[in-house]
């Protein structure tokens, strides 16, 4: 992984007039966004702006009906979601979805999914090669409950785990399939002032060591300014801005979005 | 429709299959059709008949798929001890009809009589319906999808077993109403009068609900509930009150249906009667869409239709014999089919996407 | 009042009017009256007796256990006992007076008023909830026609058809016989015998309770043991003739039921046992854990090299019978086996699961039939068609499988039990009927030969069963902790983030249903064999409910749950002939009963350890 740590010139994820509608509703409306390689970009924008959505459409789970989206160069729209996750895009849920009654450590291990290759056939007759990659699977799974804060309950049921370990470990499974790209839906969400700021710095270090694109959608604005070096505000399912923390919070149209005309009015004057 | 992904990047093998299926069901239909008709071995006459008859049975499948869907649209869950209720009904009853029969009130009063064993039939299967919902399904509320389906697939044999004990494991047959016998002729087409009979009442208990759901102030606690119950609740609903009449109203009709469905076969009831019954209901609610009340209505009357038609159209038309003791066959695969290719049924407008 | 009306007191009245529902109940289909014909203990106790006094025993028991530890009151605790055996009495004696003809009349009496007591007590505790009294007269007005329908329905029937057995067919002499305990021509006295066994049993109950803990639990290890191989004596007796001499089991048992001498003994030889191990049964498994992990192992393999022999030496242990009985087990672990695959690994609740064994016992019976509609007359061997039926189970599995992949729960079960009926439509149809011979099936399949010796009996068909299985369990551990269990696992857990894991959830759910077809069709293809004939009949939705019901019971994706879920729920019905008719009712109870109370099943599956075994250091980078 060479990419380490600096926000490269390239666009690893973009759309093209990318629209998704749901009987009548339009929840993503005609967007044209980029997301830098190598950032930490926030998606942010009042309730119902279609953010969820956003993610379920680059992940494959929705459709989408008009537009394309480029990841790495190459279309993905069109293609299922498993296939978008072995091309190196993951993520994460806003209301934690872990495999419940799995351990922790499997729950990493399926996540290391896109790279396994073992047959049914060989993990009867244990085969050398199933072996092997059993054994690598379990220990990367292993390396990356430490890299998450989670070495010593990787045994336990994952339903069992604290919120905070749930969150983290939900983190650790998206990490494993090594992406290019991970998507994180509300990561602080639920988490007290301390919590959320270890989970900011976890965010921040996951770049810097790892060197993967972070997306996040997230509410807490000084969040969102604090490690953000991108952000693509959402209203209605359209983009109304975008750009660096500074001039999004300086932007009127934002503000509007999230206060209200008058508060917008009472700004500028 | 997932025929045209041809053209996008993305071939999905199962989608393939799927079409693979459906254009030799269509191709079968077509020419099993083709060759009965093209045969005229079955005159139009008999055709009626057989829609008749078709109608008939479809209703009584309509009132039973009443209970799943009624049911469905509020819990989210499959009943599938449903059709253990109307058996519930239907055997309690036949006692009441034998000594109806005995007295010779049957025949005297054959619509009073029939209206007392109706109301008794409902009742017990209410009864029953409720105590289902009490003692098996309220304690799994909230909990995954399968849980209440095995526990309903248990209390579907526990109530056969229950029963076979009680009453014994051997059929019984509901004494014969002799305004119900002979038939109304009209040129070549002669209708029993029983199948007359059994629409109408199927009929009139259905309008029944119909006014309950639309115009009476539980009916619209029900939809208030089957729309979302936190809602509901904060509106000062008793969700509890409002599941317990929904599976006793379910219950009721279902019990109805099995007197109705008494005086319609001759062949008796046991205890395993309302098993197969029960599939079919489930067949036609998913259908009408389930959760949709006229949808299972619909759907229950289509079912019978089909039923009644399709072994002597199509598969009497592709050559196969004995084509009538392939009925449920008929049945069983419009389930199935349904399921494939229109999980949201015919006037389906619920859940298609995150239920199917 | 509030003396008497305590919280205490209403559970009392509760839990005693509950057992004696359950023994009505029992009764009324006809479980009490089957279940006297075994006797537990020759000329002493019969299996009906038993379950009358067990039911306010257990009751008692658990009340007072409840009483004691809530108030703190053991001679309470014991008057809880004795009222719990008189309660639990209640139902049935009133049952008992109905059925009588010189108290009929209580009958009449009641369906009488109910209809207005239910409606009053309804409208009082309205209008005591602050309803309207218009409402509640309303209330009172409908609850006594809706009531009153059901109730002059009844009294109509009773009245005509005269007595009650001509309606509930098991309240019949036989019944109350056993509850009377043979005083039915004098109804007082057999209520009177009633009462006290009900009462004595509660108090015995209640006593047990408060007896110290190590003589408590030497008694119900002893009861329970004497009771349990009274219950099964038929079984004790076929197991014991295998390697005793006659005289020595003439001592022991009359035909099949224990005698009072030898139960005696057995209960004191049990009870004795069962208070060496209350006392120190501890200590011996202290000492075990403090043992060093060589010596523990090395016992472990002693335990696991008896066991491998017992199950080798299992047909000539138990004899013939028995070995019916154990390939019929067999046979539904394996499918027990495969179907876990399925709904314990994967999550899909396949109910068509009947499906896979029709197919593969018509495989054997079309292919090796000696018969009419055998293809080809004995060419081909047992040997060379079971892989035949394994493939063709699992060609059937993966062809019904393909158009419900887009399914999911509820409606993915329904879609495979209409597969399944179709299945039983068509091998009764005429339409197959020359190929598979419709309902008359297909008949002289013959046996298997290993090596010119012909199994024809059970005891060597049971290696053909033990070695299947085992294969099976071999195969099923294996993929629970690969890569390919734990894409089912996790498409079980949550499909739609196991797609967003990159599992190509299509493929991992045809796999499932493919492997877990192929155990069926060994099952079906052995079944086949071993009757020697296949009729349509065999294969109905029971099998499919019998499968699913083991899997539930036994511990759902646990392998030993599984093998401990057929012993029993297959066993038990084919070593208790009386209960075999009830095995239905008791499999339903026990679906609704597990799914409340205990969803995980008897013995939970275990969760795989990675963490602790792997003995990985973790290092800090991360993947690389």
């Amino acid at each position: 992984m060479a990419r380490k740590g600096k926000v490269g010139e390239t666009r690893i994820l973009e759309s093209v007039g990318m629209t998704k509608r749901f009987e009548g509703l339009v929840a993503v409306d005609s967007l044209d966004f980029h997301i830098p390689d190598g950032a930490i970009a926030s998606i942010i924008g009042p309730n119902g702006a279609g953010k969820t959505t956003f993610f379920n459409c680059i992940t494959g789970f929705y459709e989408i009906d008009e537009g394309e989206i480029l990841f790495d160069g190459a279309r993905i729209n069109g293609r299922s979601p498993d296939q978008i996750a072995r091309a190196g895009i993951s993520r994460t849920y806003q209301n934690i979805r872990l495999f419940n009654n799995m351990s922790a450590i499997e729950n990493i291990m399926v996540g290391q999914e896109p790279h396994l290759k073992s047959s049914w056939i060989g993990a009867i007759f244990g085969s050398p090669s199933t072996r092997q990659e059993d054994a690598l699977t379990e220990e990367r799974a292993s390396e990356l409950l430490h890299f998450v804060g989670l070495e010593g309950k990787g045994d336990m049921l994952s339903k069992n785990l604290s919120y905070g370990d749930q969150r983290r470990l939900e983190i650790g499974r998206a990490l494993a399939s090594q992406p290019k790209l991970i998507l994180l839906d509300e990561p602080t969400a639920g988490m007290n002032p301390r919590e959320t700021i270890e989970t900011t710095a976890f965010i921040r270090r996951l770049r810097d060591e790892i060197g993967i694109t972070i997306v996040l959608i997230e509410h807490d604005m000084r969040v969102v300014m604090d490690i953000s070096e991108h952000i693509t505000v959402l209203d209605y399912g359209r983009k109304i801005a975008e750009g660096l923390p500074a001039d999004i919070q300086t932007n009127l149209d934002v503000i509007e979005a999230y206060l209200g005309r008058g508060a917008a009015a009472s700004l500028e004057n | 429709m997932s025929i045209f992904k041809w053209k996008t990047d993305e071939f999905s093998w199962v989608d393939f299959t799927i079409d693979v299926l459906r254009v030799l069901i269509v191709l079968g239909v077509v020419v099993g059709a083709w060759n009965t008709l093209s045969s005229g071995r079955i005159s139009f006459a008999q055709w009626v008949n057989l829609f008749a008859a078709g109608l008939s049975q479809g209703s009584i499948y309509a009132l039973i798929a009443l209970g799943y869907t009624l049911v469905y649209g509020i819990l989210l869950m499959i009943n599938f001890a449903h059709g253990e209720v109307f058996m519930a009904g239907a055997f309690s009853t036949v006692f009441l009809a034998e000594a109806l029969n005995r007295t010779g009130f049957l025949n005297e009063q054959p619509l009073l009589a029939i209206l007392l064993m109706i109301l008794f039939a409902g009742l017990v299967s209410m009864t029953v319906a409720i105590l289902l919902e009490r003692v098996a399904y309220r304690p799994l509320r909230g909990s995954p999808r399968l849980v209440p389906l095995i526990t309903a697939i248990g209390a579907s044999f526990f109530l056969q077993y229950t029963f076979r004990g009680l009453y014994g494991s051997g059929f019984k047959a509901y004494p014969q109403v002799k305004i119900l016998q002979g038939v109304i002729s009209i040129g070549d087409i002669n209708i029993p009068i029983v199948q007359i009979f059994v629409f109408c009442s199927a009929l009139i208990l259905m309008l029944g609900l119909y006014w309950l759901v639309e115009r009476t102030r539980i009916g619209k606690a029900m939809r208030a509930v089957s729309e979302n119950k936190e809602v509901a609740r904060l509106m000062g609903i008793d969700i509890d009150w409002v599941i317990m009449f929904t599976f006793g109203v379910g219950g009721f009709l279902a019990g109805s249906a099995g007197v109705i469905n008494g005086m319609f076969r001759p062949q008796g009831v046991n205890f395993f009667m309302g098993f197969i019954p029960g599939i079919k209901a489930f067949t036609a609610a998913v259908l009408g869409g389930i959760g949709n009340i006229p949808g299972a209505m619909l759907g229950g009357l289509f079912l019978g239709v089909i039923e009644a038609i399709g072994p002597n159209l199509v598969l009497a038309g592709l050559g196969i014999p004995g084509a009538n003791q392939l009925k449920d066959v008929i049945a069983f695969t419009m389930l199935v089919l349904v399921l494939i290719f229109r999980p949201q049924g015919i006037l389906g407008e619920r859940l298609s996407e995150q239920k199917a | 009042m509030d003396l008497i009306w305590t919280q205490t007191s209403r559970r009392v009245l509760v839990y005693g009017l509950l057992a004696g529902a359950f023994i009505l109940f029992i009764g009324a289909v006809g479980m009490i009256a089957a279940f006297h014909e075994r006797e537990v203990v020759d000329r002493f106790i019969s299996l009906g007796q038993l379950m009358l006094m067990l039911a306010p025993f257990v009751t008692a028991y658990y009340v007072a256990g409840q009483v004691a530890e809530r108030d703190q009151d053991r001679p309470l605790a014991l008057v809880s006992g004795v009222l719990i055996g008189l309660l639990t009495t209640v139902p049935t004696v009133i049952l008992l007076l109905f059925n009588s003809d010189q108290y009929r009349f209580l009958l009449d009496l009641t369906l009488r008023l109910t209809p207005f007591v239910a409606a009053t007590i309804t409208a009082w505790r309205m209008h005591r909830a602050g309803a309207e009294a218009q409402t509640a007269l309303g209330a009172w007005l409908a609850i006594v026609l809706l009531v009153g329908i059901v109730t002059f329905s009844f009294a109509l029937i009773f009245e005509i058809k005269g007595n009650l057995r001509s309606v509930l067919v098991n309240i019949n002499r036989e019944w109350v016989a056993v509850v009377t305990f043979d005083n039915r021509g004098d109804l007082m006295r057999g209520l009177g015998a009633l009462a006290l066994v009900s009462t004595v049993s509660g108090f015995a109950g209640s006593i047990l309770y408060l007896l110290p803990a190590v003589p408590r639990r030497a008694l119900i290890y002893g009861l329970g043991v004497t009771a349990l191989i009274g219950a099964f004596g038929e079984t004790a007796r076929l197991i014991l003739q295998e390697n005793v001499d006659r005289d020595t089991l003439r001592e022991i048992f009359r035909r099949d039921t224990l005698r009072q001498n030898a139960a005696l003994a057995l209960f004191i030889i049990s009870t004795a046992a069962g208070f060496l191990w209350a006392r120190y049964g501890g200590q011996a498994r202290a000492r075990f854990g403090s043992l060093e992990s060589a010596q523990r192992r090395a016992i472990n393999i002693i335990g696991l090299v008896l066991f491998v022999v017992i199950m080798l030496m299992l047909p000539w242990l138990i004899g013939r019978t028995l070995s019916d009985v154990a390939v019929t087990i067999g046979i539904f672990v394996l499918m027990g086996l495969g179907l876990n695959i399925a709904i314990g690994l994967a999550g899909l609740l396949d109910l068509g699961y009947l499906t896979n064994y029709a197919v593969g016992a018509y495989i054997l019976a079309v292919l090796t039939s000696i018969g009419p509609l055998g293809l080809f007359k004995g060419t081909f061997t047992f040997w060379m068609v079971i892989p035949l039926a394994l493939l063709a189970a699992m060609f059937a599995g993966f062809v019904f499988a393909v158009p419900v992949l887009r399914m999911r729960g509820d409606y993915l079960a329904i879609a495979t039990l209409g597969f399944g009926e179709i299945i039983g439509k068509l091998a009764i149809s005429d339409w197959l009927k020359p190929l598979i011979g419709g309902a008359q099936g297909v008949q002289a399949i013959p046996k298997p030969i290993f090596f010119g010796t012909e199994l024809k009996n059970p005891e060597q068909l049971y290696y053909i069963v033990l070695v299947a299985s085992l294969v099976t369990l071999f195969v099923s551990i294996r993929l629970n902790n690969s890569r390919t269990g734990r894409q089912w696992m996790a498409i079980r857990e949550d499909e739609d983030v196991a797609t967003a894991m990159g599992i190509d959830t299509a493929r991992a759910k045809l796999l499932a249903f493919t492997l877990s077809a192929a155990t069926g069709g060994v099952a079906g293809a052995i079944f086949a064999a071993k009757v020697g004939t296949v009729f349509p009949n065999s294969f109905t939705v029971f099998i499919s409910i019998n499968v699913l019901s083991l899997i539930i019971v036994g511990g759902i994706a646990s392998n030993p749950g599984i093998v401990v879920g057929a012993i029993v729920l297959i066993g038990m019905p084919e070593l208790l002939r009386e209960f075999s008719e009830f095995r239905f009712l008791l499999y339903g109870a026990l679906l609704i009963l597990m799914m409340i109370k205990r969803p995980q099943g008897l013995i939970p599956s275990k969760i795989v350890t990675h963490e602790t075994r792997s003995g990985v250091k973790p290092k800090l980078a991360t993947a690389e």
